[in-house]
Formats: C-alpha cells, sequence, structure tokens
C-alpha cells in the first residue's frame, strides 16, 4: 500500500493511493452521499450523487466538481465535501431522483432503514417543487421471497449489477428508456438465483423487499436482534436474525469478511420460518406406560419430566447418546458429557461418518491449508471435485463466480485500470475468466462460467482427480485405462493449476464418495510438492459436522447395534431425526429395542414420535452455541430472545439429565462459557474455544450490549393486554448482550455486534462505520477463530491404490446423491417460503436410460435399493452420465436411502 | 378591633362576588378542539381505517406506550392487525398525532377517562376507532399513495401518469 496525502477541506489525511476518493473518504469518516456504487459491486458513476469538489492546488479557489467514486486518489489531492456548490448539486440531484418517488414511506417496508431517505436527509431536500405527475409502473410477482414495488425505483442499477455481474443470475435485467426504466423479469415469475435475497439490502430503497418479512412486518428499531450463525448448511455465514412479539421476523447480512462479506444464500435469509413452525415442541412431552409405545404422547409439566427422567436413568442400564450434526458444540459435549466418551455417537451415518473423519485428516494433516470464503475469491484456478456447490454451500458458489474474474482483474491491473473502475474493468478484459474446472456427477448452475467441465460417477471424478495429480507431480500414481479426452483434459486441469498464482481444490462430502476427496487432497498435495501453496476447500453438509467430528464418537450404525445387541437399553437423542439419516427398517427396529428413548428436539418429526420422553429444544435463535464450519473457524452464535414456555436450551436439558442420573464430580455449568471451557479442557484440537468470544461477564464501561435498538417501541404496552405491570426484561446471565434497549450504543467486540446503525445512516450502509476500512475487515477484527490447522511442513504422501474405472452393471444402475437448495436442508424445508421453492422427490435420469426403461418426463418408475423400493417421477437431465441415475436426497417425504450404491429402476407397475 | 372589621368587610364584599367554581361535571368547562385529551384512531373519507401501520406513533411515544401490529388485506392494504394504547402510561404529550402521516391518530378534547382498574385504560383498535375523520376531513393516504389497494390501480392515485408501458421506445 503506497500513502497517499490528501487534504479534505484544507486538512491532510492519509489515505491509500489509488484508491478511489468515495472509499477513501467513507474509510476516514466522511460522510458523502452515494447510491450506485458499493464496496462489493464498485464504482460506475451513474447516480451522480458523491459529488465532491477538486482543486488543483492552494491557490485554486474556484475548483470543479468531480465523481468522487470515479476519481482516484493522488498525492497532494485537494477536495472540499462541504464546498456550498457541491452541496447544492447533491440537493439537485436527490431533488431530481425524488421527483418520480412515490409518497410510500409509511407503508413501505424499507422505511426506517432505507438509504435513500438517509440521503435525502443528508443533502438536505425537503419538499417536492414540482407539480408534474409521477411516473408509475405495473409491479411484477418475483416468487415467495421478494416483493416487488417498482415506482420506488430511482435507476441506480445496483440491483442488476449485483444480480447479473456479481451472482450470475440470467432473468432480472434493465428495459426501458429515459425514464421508464424498468428493473425486472422478461416476465413475471420466480426469482431463479439462489442469491435473490440479496437484493433486499443491495436495493438503496423499496423496490425489492422481504416478503416474509412483509407477512410479519416490523420496523427495524423494533426488532430485537443478536449475532448469529446460519445453521443451514456448513459454510458458517454470519447473520443477524430480528424478532418481535417473540417470533422470529427476518434475516439480514452480518458482515463477517473472512466468511460471507455482503452476502447471504437465499436458504440462509429465508430458512429461518421454521422457529415459527406450528410444528415446534414447545413442552415436555410424557409417554405413558413405556412397555410398547401405544400411547400417544402427553404434554406433561417439567417436575414430572425430571421425575420420570430419575427412574429412568437410575435404573436402566448405562445410557448412550445420539448427538447431531446440526446441533452446537455445547449441545453435543453436554450429551458426551452425560454418557460418557465411549458411549457417544455422533448422530451420521456410517458413510458419512468416514467421510467426515478423512475431511478432517485432510485440514489437519495439510500440506495444503482450508482457506475461507474471502481468500477464495482471491484464488485464480480452480478445480472443483465431485461437489454440487450452488446447491450443497451455495455461499461457496458466490465466491467461486468472483474467483474466475481474477484474470479480468489482471488484465485490467495491466492496462492500469484501478480494479475499483468496474465498467472499464469489464470493458477493458472483455469479462475474460480464469479457469474453473468442474468435476461433478451432472451438470451444476457454476456450469456457464467453467473452463471445461466433466460429468462422471464419482469414482470417475475421482480418477480425474488422481490423473491431474499425476500430471502435476509425476511421483504420484498414474490411472491406468482412461480414455484420451480424460487425459487430455486432466492435463489441461494441471496446467492451469500449475500457471496460477493461488490455485484451488473445491471438493466436500456432496458425492459421498471417499475416493472424491482423497483426490481432492492428493491435488492439492501434488501442486505443494510442485512448489505452489494449494488452497483447499472441503463443503460438509450441516452447520456443525466438523465440530461432532471434532468431538468424536461412534456412528450411528454402531449406536443401533448397541441397542439391539443389548449391551444398552436408554438413549439419549440429540437434536437428531434419525429416520433423515438410516434407512427406516434399521431405526423401526432400533427403538423397538430400546426401553427408554429420550429426544430432545426442535420440532415434531418422526423420531420425536418415538420418543418415551420428548424435551423441547431451543432453536439457534433461542439458545447460543458454537459451530464449527467448514473452513474449520469456530463461531458463536447468541440467541436473539428468551425462550418461551419450556423450551431450554439443549446443554441445559442435557445438564439436568446429568442431575438427574446422580452424577458424582459434575462440572459446574452456568453459562456456556463454562461448557465450552471444558469442551477446551478435553478435547485437544478444540483448545482455542475459550476465545470465540468475548466471556459472558464481558462489559463495556460496566454496561451490556443491548439487543434492541435505542429506538424500540412499544415497551409499555406490548403485554398491557396480559397485565397492565410491565414485566421486568429477561435477564441474560449467559452472555454480555442483554435484552434490553438499555447498554453500550457504540461499537462492542465484533463477535457482540448485533447491528449496523450510526447517525444519519439508519440503512445497512451503516455498516461503512464499522469497518477499518469500507470493504475491509471490521474495525477490531472479524468474528470466529480457526481452530483447523495443518501442522507446519508437513511432507504428501500419496496413496497407492487408484480407484477402477466405471463399469456398468448389468440390470443395475449406479444411484448417486442430487442435492438441490431449497429443499435438501432439513430445518430451512420447514420454512413455507424454502418449501414452496423445493422441488418434490424424484428421480434424475438421463434422457438415453429413461428412453430405454421406457419412460419419459413425469412418469412413474420404481427404484430398488438395497431393500429399499420406491415409486418417484423421472426427470430427465441430459447431463447425468449413462447408467447413472440420481436421487433427489432429502427433498421432502422421501426416506432415508444411502447413496451411491447400486439399484434397479423399472417402470411402476400399475398398483404403485 | 380593626383587623375583624376589615375580614368581616372582605367576606362581605366576596359573598356578591361572581362564583368561579364550576360544578363539575353538571357543568363541563369549555375545552379549546386543540386540546391534547383521549386518543382516537380516524377513518377516511372512504369509511376504510386511516393507520397504515408504519411503527412511527410508537417510534414517537416517549413512555412507549403504543404497540401494534402491521398486516394487510388481499388487495395489499397494510392496516394494523392490532393496536394498543396503554393509557396508564400515556402522558398525552401528542407526539403521536405530529409523527403520523396519515392524520389517522388524533388527540381529542375528550379528558373524562378515570378508571379504578389500571387494566381498564388499555384500549385495543376497536376501542380507539372512530367512525369519521375526526380533525382532518379529507385527507386520504391511499389516494396519494403510489401503491395499490383495493379500488385503486397503478396510476390511479393522485397526480399520477397511467402506468408505463416498459416496451415502448418512443421518446
Amino acid at each position: 500500500m503506497i500513502v497517499a496525502t490528501i487534504h479534505i477541506d484544507n486538512k491532510p489525511y492519509e489515505v491509500q493511493e489509488g484508491d478511489n476518493l468515495l472509499s477513501a473518504c467513507l474509510s476516514l469518516g466522511f460522510d458523502i452521499p452515494y447510491f450506485c456504487w458499493h464496496p462489493a459491486l464498485h464504482s460506475v458513476g451513474s447516480c451522480r450523487l458523491c459529488a465532491v469538489k477538486n482543486f488543483r492546488n492552494e491557490e485554486d479557489t474556484r475548483g470543479h466538481i468531480v465523481m468522487s467514486c470515479m476519481t482516484a486518489v493522488c498525492d497532494g489531492m485537494r477536495i472540499s465535501v462541504k464546498d456550498p456548490e457541491v452541496l447544492e448539486f447533491r440537493a439537485s440531484v436527490i431533488e431530481w431522483l425524488m421527483l418520480h418517488h412515490p409518497h410510500d414511506c409509511p407503508v413501505c417496508d424499507e422505511g426506517g432503514e432505507c438509504h435513500l431517505q438517509d440521503m435525502t436527509v443528508m443533502t438536505g431536500h425537503n419538499y417536492r417543487r414540482t407539480r408534474m405527475r409521477k411516473r408509475t409502473f405495473r409491479n411484477q410477482e418475483l416468487g415467495p421471497f421478494i416483493y416487488h414495488e417498482m415506482n420506488r425505483c430511482i435507476q441506480c442499477y445496483r440491483c442488476v449489477r449485483f444480480y447479473r455481474k456479481y451472482a450470475g443470475g440470467r432473468d432480472l435485467d434493465v428495459s426501458g428508456i429515459h425514464n421508464h426504466l424498468y428493473y425486472g423479469r422478461f416476465e413475471d415469475g420466480t426469482l431463479e438465483s439462489e442469491f435473490s435475497g440479496n437484493l433486499v439490502e443491495i436495493c438503496p430503497t423499496g423496490v425489492f423487499t422481504d416478503k416474509t418479512l412483509r407477512k410479519h412486518f416490523t420496523r427495524k428499531w423494533d426488532l430485537q436482534t443478536a449475532p448469529s450463525v446460519c445453521v443451514h448448511c456448513g459454510a458458517g455465514c454470519n447473520t443477524i436474525p430480528g424478532e418481535r412479539y417473540g417470533k422470529l421476523r427476518r434475516i439480514l447480512n452480518r458482515y463477517n469478511h473472512e466468511v460471507n462479506g455482503y452476502f447471504l444464500c437465499d436458504r440462509g435469509r429465508f430458512g429461518y420460518e421454521f422457529v415459527n413452525s406450528d410444528r415446534r415442541i414447545r413442552r415436555a412431552h410424557l409417554r405413558p406406560g413405556t412397555s410398547d409405545r401405544s400411547a400417544e404422547l402427553e404434554p406433561s409439566s417439567k417436575e414430572a419430566v425430571v421425575a420420570s427422567l430419575e427412574g429412568i436413568l437410575a435404573n436402566g442400564k448405562r445410557p448412550i447418546g445420539i448427538g447431531s450434526p446440526r446441533a452446537s458444540l455445547e449441545a453435543n459435549f453436554a450429551l458426551r458429557s452425560l454418557v460418557g466418551p465411549d458411549r457417544f455417537y455422533t448422530g451420521m451415518p456410517e458413510s458419512e461418518s468416514a467421510l467426515v473423519s478423512l475431511v478432517l485428516e485432510t485440514l489437519t494433516c495439510g500440506p495444503a491449508v482450508s482457506v475461507s470464503l474471502r481468500e477464495v475469491e482471491l484464488c485464480d484456478a480452480v478445480l472443483v471435485l465431485g461437489e454440487d456447490v450452488p446447491n450443497t454451500s451455495p455461499r461457496l458458489a458466490l465466491s467461486l463466480r468472483q474467483s474466475v474474474r481474477r484474470r479480468s482483474l489482471k488484465i485490467a491491473d495491466k492496462h492500469c485500470i484501478p480494479l475499483w473502475n468496474d465498467r472499464a474493468v469489464r470493458k477493458v478484459s472483455q469479462e475474460a475468466k480464469s479457469p474453473l474446472f468442474l468435476a461433478t456427477v451432472a451438470a451444476t448452475r457454476l456450469d456457464d462460467i467453467s473452463a471445461a467441465t466433466f460429468n462422471g460417477t464419482p469414482d470417475e471424478i475421482a480418477r480425474l482427480g488422481y490423473a491431474v495429480a499425476h500430471e502435476l507431480d509425476p511421483a504420484a500414481p498414474p490411472v491406468e485405462g482412461s480414455t484420451s479426452e480424460e487425459h487430455v483434459l486432466a492435463a489441461c486441469i494441471a496446467g492451469a493449476l500449475k500457471a496460477a498464482e493461488r490455485p484451488l481444490v473445491v471438493s466436500g462430502t456432496g458425492c459421498g464418495s471417499e475416493a472424491v476427496i482423497i483426490a481432492a487432497a492428493q491435488v492439492a498435495a501434488a501442486l505443494h510438492r510442485v512448489g505452489k501453496t494449494a488452497g483447499l476447500s472441503l463443503c460438509v453438509p450441516e452447520c456443525n459436522t466438523l465440530g461432532v467430528g471434532l468431538i468424536g464418537g461412534g456412528h450411528l450404525e454402531a449406536a443401533f447395534k448397541e441397542v439391539t445387541s443389548g449391551a444398552a437399553d436408554t438413549v439419549v437423542i440429540l437434536e437428531n431425526d434419525l429416520f433423515r439419516r438410516a434407512d427406516a427398517k434399521l431405526v423401526a427396529e432400533f427403538f423397538k429395542a430400546a426401553t427408554h428413548v429420550i429426544a430432545i428436539d426442535h420440532l415434531f418429526n418422526q423420531t420425536a414420535s418415538h420418543a418415551d420422553l420428548l424435551l423441547p429444544a431451543a432453536t439457534f435463535a433461542e439458545a447460543d452455541g458454537t459451530f464449527i464450519n467448514a473452513e474449520g473457524r469456530a463461531q458463536r452464535s447468541y440467541r436473539v430472545f428468551p425462550a418461551t414456555d419450556e423450551i431450554r436450551e439443549s446443554w441445559r436439558w442435557l445438564y439436568e439429565l446429568m442431575q438427574a442420573a446422580g452424577k458424582t464430580d459434575l462440572p459446574l455449568w452456568t453459562t456456556p462459557d463454562d461448557v465450552c471451557r471444558s469442551i477446551a479442557e478435553s478435547i485437544d484440537a478444540l483448545k482455542p474455544l475459550g476465545q470465540v468470544a468475548p466471556p459472558a461477564d464481558f462489559r463495556v464501561a460496566g454496561l451490556k450490549i443491548p439487543r434492541q435498538p435505542h429506538r424500540y417501541s412499544g415497551r409499555t404496552a406490548m403485554t398491557a393486554q396480559v397485565s397492565v405491570h410491565e414485566p421486568a426484561p429477561a435477564r441474560d446471565a449467559d452472555s454480555a448482550l442483554a435484552f434490553s434497549m438499555e447498554g453500550f450504543h457504540g461499537h462492542p467486540p465484533n463477535a457482540l455486534l448485533d447491528r449496523y446503525w450510526a447517525p444519519g445512516w439508519n440503512s445497512v450502509q451503516a455498516l461503512n462505520k464499522f469497518q477499518s476500512e469500507v470493504g475491509g475487515p471490521l474495525r477490531g477484527g472479524d468474528p470466529g477463530i480457526r481452530v483447523l490447522e495443518p501442522a507446519p511442513d508437513r511432507e504428501a504422501t500419496y496413496p497407492e491404490s487408484v480407484p477402477e474405472a466405471f463399469s456398468p452393471r448389468a440390470g443395475e444402475r449406479l444411484i448417486v446423491p442430487l442435492y438441490h437448495v431449497f429443499g435438501s436442508e432439513e430445518l430451512s424445508a420447514v420454512s413455507p417460503g424454502i418449501a414452496e421453492r423445493s422441488p418434490g422427490p424424484y428421480l434424475g435420469l438421463s434422457p438415453d436410460d429413461a428412453e430405454s426403461i421406457g419412460v419419459d418426463e413425469g412418469r412413474n418408475v420404481r427404484l430398488t435399493v438395497a431393500d429399499v423400493v420406491l415409486v418417484l417421477p423421472v426427470r430427465l437431465i441430459p447431463s447425468l452420465p449413462q447408467g447413472v441415475t440420481g436421487l433427489s436426497v432429502g427433498l421432502g417425504d422421501l426416506p432415508y436411502v444411502q447413496v451411491p450404491a447400486w439399484g434397479v429402476v423399472t417402470r411402476a407397475k400399475a398398483g404403485d | 378591633m380593626f383587623s375583624l372589621l376589615k375580614g368581616m368587610w372582605t367576606l362581605l364584599k366576596h359573598t356578591l362576588r361572581k362564583r368561579v367554581t364550576v360544578q363539575y361535571p353538571e357543568e363541563k368547562p369549555y375545552v379549546p378542539p386543540r386540546w391534547r385529551g383521549r386518543i382516537i384512531l380516524a377513518r377516511d373519507p372512504d369509511g376504510e381505517e386511516r393507520c397504515v401501520a408504519c411503527y412511527l406513533c410508537a417510534a414517537a411515544c416517549p413512555v412507549d406506550c403504543i404497540s401494534l401490529q402491521a398486516t394487510q388485506d388481499e388487495t395489499g392494504r397494510r392496516y394494523p392487525e392490532f393496536f394498543r394504547i396503554n393509557f396508564s402510561r400515556c402522558i398525552l404529550c401528542g407526539f403521536c398525532e405530529e409523527a403520523c402521516p396519515t392524520y389517522a391518530i388524533q388527540l381529542t378534547p375528550d379528558y373524562e377517562m378515570c378508571e379504578y382498574d389500571r387494566r381498564n385504560l388499555v384500549y385495543e383498535k376497536e376501542d380507539l376507532l372512530i367512525s369519521g375523520p375526526g380533525k382532518y376531513p379529507g385527507y386520504n393516504f391511499y389516494r396519494v399513495a403510489g401503491v395499490t389497494v383495493g379500488g385503486k390501480d397503478k396510476g390511479e392515485s393522485e397526480n399520477e401518469e397511467p402506468p408505463t408501458d416498459v416496451r415502448d421506445l418512443m421518446p
């Protein structure tokens, strides 16, 4: 960084040379209004609002007006941000932009957190002087997530620049000319991109608003918020959920420079409604007469439940515990402490357990280092092995889209075009892309930006990975019997990775194959051998898969065996629907063999209906918890509102179970910090857990951090219909956050930062005030700590064997898993909006295969895998290799089938 | 002696003076129309609820005694699902009326709202709604706003062009 000194209103400031003036001024804390500029989308100079005055030298008193977003900073520059002429210029620009803006603010969902409102107030425009009639537009129906109100548009182009250029969407664009510019789809219809929710935050006014929020609308100043972590995939994006009247209302992005930056995927943003679901377990339930489970579960008092727990845990044999990759570290560890490490099971099926251990081994043994989502954006050659990233880890797919722009940026740099000059960069580079190679089972939504794609079976994908490794480093084992095309492709990929400055290999548990993960590690290792520092990004399916993997324990089938063999008769199931993870027949047998089943969960599901004792668990919105994402970053999520009814944190229930079981030498757990301390003491890999977040007794000047904004309304009326005596605010002894509007309203440590607001900045753009530089890390460092670091200077080793080439079996087909961003994840699928976007279960066949079976799109087929028989409609997927069939795992009520596996597909009979 | 007489004289003088005691409640004092008394929710000239549930009154309230929840009907017209004022907390400052962008919330000259039980001072929307437009006849927010509601399509608000044909290329 070259430091330049510029004079702003005759005061010298040090800024980064070559940066754009707007971003430099905002970083320095000056309030310059802007619309079209965004730190992630950079400058195009279309709104003309960020005018400042530039003076030639000290003697120049007249100066000239320039657009600060389009002006590069240079040493000795003299500017004025509050010159009267500049202020007048900005006021008139706002006045023009407001000519057609409707009189909507009271009924607009953006009101109170509107960038347009802020900028209008900032420039001092008060009254509409014109009497001309306002232009109007018809709105479009854009699906379950986004509400469209086109009249409010100020033509800043941010939405299409994000949707098309940044997120790669194709169905939103601008049409019309002059003052008839229209931002929408060609015709009404659901926005296809899984990043459409970001339009809510990108749009500086209320054209695109959150439709799920609209159903239970609340203003920003009335939302109780807390820093949280998304629980709907392994990426670990940071979020700010908001609550009012005991209901979760919406999710906003929480900026974490290293993880999600400014953007979230729609699953993370709109999947929250499961928290408000009617299916929530709100009371403890007990089944009267425990012998045959013929009686229905009945709601019961907490005391009765605890009394019966004492009976069960004291009389039974030692209980076993089944944990969950979607439960927090605290909850899983509490269960492990209850049952003992040897009787704790991770709750993952054997196949997934093996994959997760392999991922952990790969990330801890090195030599490749797992990369954060931000670092992914800096990689200039990427090989994706086996993972359908847009469906299994959507936010990573968005980062991959940015990574292919490295080449464009390099070309622009060569032409001395500043990288923030977005339009010029795109023009000069002609959108040249750095190489992204996709080797997946079927086509993915990243294919449009890929240099080459390869569709094959998991083993073929692994073989391609091995071949690339061999091309990179001849010491790696060669792949026998590959076709010449595969050989050429492998050589091409190896060449591109070798030529890159920062190569990256992406893989994961998605295609259910250990060979694929090993192959990815091979490529990274080979790159390391040839002197490249390769990044590795391995996707995992759930928010705490790596966390529970690090805690360690047996797999689900081992737990089943323990009970069916009679070694254990009591089982505690933590936040886990076993029917989604194991064969229904096995699970039923297991439940039959178990004398006492204690389940702790959020929602009534099949497992809950088999429990003898059901305890209501708090969701991410009602419980503090620590999660480890796919990168190996431990992050703390805080509860947004106090749990109601009998809902409690899982670890608190389990602590109570420990007391009921009469355990001696019980650690004293009163806060999540205490649990974390115990975890750090007993699990080596999780030693740094104590530093994830400030402790519960953390205070700023003796004050807690309030979850409610300073203008939180209705305190003395919101419960007045129940009692006119206002209850005392709920106390939170677990963290430094308070369920109150009183406390420290400044910039707390970033792990506790629960909203963005600064005087004059009510919209999400207030984030600028919390960053060390605009678009950079948060002031004071980004929250979360990495717990997975490979041992330094570890030599790469290669395995001996290479998987066999795919040979089709007569009469049988290889069944592989297919994922959907909307629907494949358990909790989000309960949210109405996500459920609307989710397809029903189906079987994917290539057109040739469908023809050979004699079925076409939509017709039912019969799938037999092991002893499971399913009748499913066919969906034709042209990219699926012949002999390979895709099963839409996790969708709807589809029972668990372990895939990849060989199965038989036949035409459905009339009775099916 | 003199002081005694002086006292008697004053007393006599006062017996002939005009009485200042008002026989409340039989006799009601004059209250100006801008008096800040009991709060009501007005209706627009078409007889619909004026309140659009924008939450500004709640935000302006210094004692936080207003709470409401927005919802909308099938035509997109936003209105409060519930609207509650806790008059046992209200200080009748009138900030809510000042903040209201639709003239929905108004303070009236009625000040007679004593209760023996504080619970009876919690007014719900049904208790607050009156049948007319109150102090501001004529104004209808939805006739001015750009959103569509039942009976008003795009471009039919005051001072609006008909909806733009975006496929039109004419200058």
